[in-house]
C-alpha cells in the first residue's frame, strides 16, 4: 500500500509541485500563464491542506514581491510563471538577488520573443535567467529532462536558494511541463532538504545581517523575533542601511558573485551517458535532452561512439567540467531549442570551439532523434 | 495610552541619520506622528514590519527602528502581502508617496483594498515626485506646474479617498501635517483597523511643488491646508464646496479580512483531507 502512495503518473508541473512540497514549501504566489499554470493550480490545493499559504497575486510583479516578502518572515518560498511573464519578474528578481533573498523561480518556457508560442515547446529563456536584470550578480538555474529529475532539482531548488540565500531559477519547458510520465515520491528523509541558516546572536547584540561569515553564509533573522533590521535594493552595508561608499559597492557586488561563481563545482549537476569512450558528444538539457539520449542510444546499437551530457545546472554554468570532459571529442553538438544560448556557453568552454556545433529547432516543435542525426552525419561528412 | 513618555529616539535608528529630506519637508511630520501613534498604541517594535517603496518618502523605513523592507518603486503593498499573509501577527505599514502608491503602484493599490488584507497604507501626497526632480504626479491635478508638465498639467487626478472606497478598503481617512494631532489620532485608528486602511497625508515639497507653483516656504504651503481643508461635513463646505475634507469616510468591521479569511480556507481544507 506504502508502495502505491508514492507512485504518480503525473505531469512535469505536479512533479515540481511534489517537489516542492517534498522541499517544505510554505508559500506561493502566482498569476496564471501557460504552460505553468497547473504549478498553480496544484498549490492551490495541496498548501492549505498543511495549513500552508497560496495567493493568486493580480500579476507577475506582485508574485514576486509577494514571495520575497514572506521569504523574509522565515518561509520556503516559490512563485511559478512562463516567459513573458518572467520578464515582469525581472527587477524583482534583481532585488532578491540584490538583498539576498532565498526564493525559487519555476519558468516552465514557452517560445518568444513576447507573447511567442503559449503552448509550445522552447529553451528561449536560457539567456533571460542569466541576463534579465540589470547590474552584474550571479544567479542559479536548474533544469531537467523527466519527472524524477524534475522532482529532484526541485528540492535541490530550495536547498541552493537557503544556502546561497539566492533565487533560484527552475528552467522547465513545455514539453517537461505538460507531459505525463511516472514519477516515484522518495521518502522523507531519502533526499536531504535544507533548512535556513538562522542567527545565534542574542537578542540586544548586534545583528549585522549581512556580514557574511567565515564560510561566506549569511545566518538570517526573520522578521517578527527579536532582531530588527533594514533590508533594501540599494547598495547597502553590513546593516542594511543604503550606502554609496565605494569601497561597500565593490565588496557587496564582489560577494554577490563571487559566493556562487566560487562555487561552481558545488552547484553544478549533470548526467553522462555513455560518455567514457565517446568521439562524439551530444551536450543538452530540458526536454531535447531526451531526443539525444534516444538518439545516442540507437548511434551505440549500430557502434558509433556517441555519448551525452546532460545539463541539469545551466547558470552557473559548469565551464571546466564541459571543458575537461569534452578535452578529446572530435566533435560536440549541443542540442537545444533556441538560435544557440547554451551552445555559446560551450563554445567559451572548451579547447577548440571550432569543433562545437548546434542542432536546434526554434519552431515550437520538439528537437527529435532523425533532426539530430541529419546535423551529425553532417558534421561527419557522412551526407544525409 | 502607555505610562512612558514619548521619546522618538526610542524608535529611530540614530546610526541612520542624518535623513536626506530638505528643509521643511513634510514627511518628518508624517515621521514623528507615525512614531508618536505606535508610541500610544503601545506596539512591540518587533510586531512592526514597516515596508516602503521608492521615493523620498520611502526612505521613511530606514530610519525607524521596526523591522524595514525598502522595496521597489510601486511595489511596497506586494512585498507588505506576502509578508502579513505570510505571519499575520505582524503589523504592516506601508508608507507610500502618491506616484509610488498610484501611478505605478496603482494595481496593487486597488487590489490590496479589494482583498481587504490587514495592512495601514499611508499615501503621504506632496502631489509630485520630489525624488526625481519635481515631475507631476497622478496626484498633482490640472494646471499645476513640473518640469514634465512647462506649460502646466492636463493630467486629470485621483481623488484617493473616493478610489480607496470604491476598492473595497474597510478604512478611509485624510488629514494633512499641519493638523499632525489629528493625523495621529487617524493613524491610531488605522493601524488598529483589522481589514485595509488607507490613510491619505497631505504633506508639502518645498523643494520642487512650491517652487514650481509659487506657493511659498514650508510653512506658507502648511498654511494651505489649514485653510483648504475642513473637517468632514462641515458647513463651511456649503459656502465652499471646493474645501478637501478630512477625517474618517469609512471605517467598516463587517467585511472579513483577507489573512482570516485565509484561515477558514485552511480548516476547509484540512476537513477535506480528514
Ligand atoms: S524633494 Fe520634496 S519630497 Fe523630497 S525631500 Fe525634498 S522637499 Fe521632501
Amino acid at each position: 500500500m506504502k508502495q502505491q502512495n508514492n507512485i504518480r503518473f503525473v505531469q512535469g508541473n505536479e512533479a515540481c509541485v511534489e517537489g516542492a512540497v517534498y522541499a517544505g514549501l510554505d508559500f506561493f504566489a502566482g498569476y496564471p500563464i501557460t504552460p505553468s499554470t497547473e504549478i498553480a493550480e496544484h498549490l492551490a490545493q495541496r498548501l492549505p491542506e498543511k495549513g500552508k499559504k497560496f495567493i493568486q497575486m493580480e500579476d507577475e510583479i506582485a508574485s514576486m514581491a509577494a514571495i520575497i516578502g514572506a521569504s523574509l518572515t522565515g518561509n520556503k518560498v516559490m512563485t511559478a510563471t512562463s516567459g513573458p511573464g518572467f520578464s515582469l519578474k525581472q527587477e524583482a528578481l534583481g532585488y532578491a538577488c540584490m538583498a539576498e533573498i532565498p526564493c525559487v523561480i519555476a519558468n516552465v518556457q514557452r517560445g518568444g520573443p513576447s507573447t511567442g508560442n503559449p503552448t509550445h515547446v522552447s529553451q528561449g529563456d536560457v539567456n533571460q535567467a542569466r541576463w534579465g536584470t540589470h547590474g552584474d550578480h550571479s544567479i542559479i538555474a536548474l533544469t531537467a529532462s523527466n519527472h524524477q529529475d524534475v522532482f529532484k532539482i526541485t528540492v535541490e531548488a530550495f536547498n541552493l536558494a537557503e544556502t546561497y540565500r539566492t533565487p533560484v531559477i527552475l528552467l522547465l519547458d513545455e514539453v517537461v511541463g505538460h507531459m505525463r510520465e511516472k514519477l516515484v515520491i522518495p521518502e522523507p528523509g531519502e533526499l536531504p532538504v535544507v533548512g535556513r541558516l538562522r542567527t545565534s546572536v542574542p537578542k540586544d547584540v548586534d545583528y549585522h545581517p549581512y556580514l557574511p561569515r567565515e564560510d561566506g553564509r549569511l545566518p538570517m533573522s526573520d522578521f517578527g523575533e527579536q532582531h530588527r533590521y533594514n533590508v533594501t535594493g540599494l547598495f547597502h552595508d553590513m546593516w542594511g542601511f543604503p550606502s554609496n561608499n565605494p569601497k561597500v559597492v565593490n565588496a557587496l557586488l564582489t560577494h554577490l558573485v563571487d559566493k556562487i561563481e566560487n562555487n561552481v563545482n558545488d552547484i553544478a549537476m549533470y548526467k553522462e551517458y555513455w560518455m567514457e569512450d565517446a568521439e562524439y558528444i551530444l551536450i543538452s538539457y530540458g526536454s531535447s535532452a531526451r531526443s539525444a539520449i534516444h538518439m545516442a542510444r540507437n548511434r551505440r546499437a549500430r557502434g558509433f561512439k556517441i555519448g551525452v551530457l546532460e545539463l541539469q545546472t545551466i547558470w552557473p554554468f559548469p565551464t571546466e567540467i564541459v571543458r575537461e570532459k569534452c578535452a578529446d571529442a572530435k566533435a560536440v553538438l549541443v542540442v537545444e531549442m533556441n538560435m544557440g544560448q547554451v551552445v555559446t556557453q560551450v563554445r567559451n568552454a572548451v579547447y577548440n570551439p571550432n569543433k562545437v556545433f548546434l542542432a536546434n529547432r526554434i519552431d515550437g516543435q520538439l528537437i527529435s532523434p532523425t533532426d539530430i542525426k541529419t546535423v551529425l552525419r553532417m558534421i561527419q561528412g557522412r551526407g544525409v | 495610552m502607555t505610562k512612558n513618555e514619548f521619546d522618538y529616539k526610542d524608535y529611530i535608528r540614530a546610526r541612520f541619520f542624518p535623513h536626506i529630506w530638505c528643509p521643511g519637508c513634510g514627511h518628518g511630520i508624517v515621521l514623528s506622528t507615525l512614531l508618536r501613534a505606535v508610541h500610544e498604541l503601545g506596539l512591540d517594535k518587533n510586531e512592526i514590519v514597516m515596508t516602503s517603496g521608492i521615493g523620498c518618502s520611502s526612505r521613511i523605513s530606514g530610519y525607524v527602528d521596526f523591522h524595514s523592507l525598502h522595496t521597489i518603486h510601486g511595489r511596497a503593498l506586494a512585498f507588505a502581502t506576502g509578508v502579513k499573509l505570510s505571519k499575520p501577527k505582524l503589523k504592516a505599514i506601508v508608507p507610500m508617496g502618491d506616484g509610488d502608491a498610484l501611478a505605478i503602484g496603482g494595481n496593487h493599490f486597488i487590489h490590496a483594498a479589494r482583498r481587504n488584507i490587514d495592512i495601514t497604507a499611508i499615501v503621504m501626497n506632496n502631489k509630485i515626485y520630489g525624488m526625481t526632480g519635481g515631475q507631476f504626479s497622478p496626484l498633482s491635478g490640472q494646471g499645476k506646474k513640473a518640469t514634465t508638465a512647462p506649460y502646466t498639467t492636463i493630467d486629470n487626478d485621483f481623488d484617493v479617498v473616493e478610489l480607496a472606497k470604491a476598492a473595497g478598503a474597510t478604512f478611509v481617512a485624510r488629514s494633512t501635517v499641519y493638523h499632525a494631532n489629528e493625523a495621529k489620532d487617524v493613524l491610531k485608528k488605522g493601524i488598529d483597523h483589522k481589514g485595509f486602511s488607507v490613510v491619505e497625508i497631505l504633506t508639502q515639497c518645498p523643494t520642487y511643488y512650491g517652487r514650481k507653483n509659487k506657493e511659498g516656504n514650508a510653512a506658507q504651503m502648511m498654511e494651505v491646508f489649514k485653510t483648504n481643508t475642513v473637517k468632514i461635513g462641515s458647513k463651511k463646505l456649503e459656502k465652499n464646496p471646493g474645501l478637501i475634507q478630512r477625517g474618517i469616510f469609512v471605517q467598516d468591521t463587517e467585511k472579513l479580512e483577507y489573512c482570516e479569511a485565509y484561515d477558514k480556507t485552511i480548516e476547509t481544507a484540512m476537513k477535506g483531507k480528514a
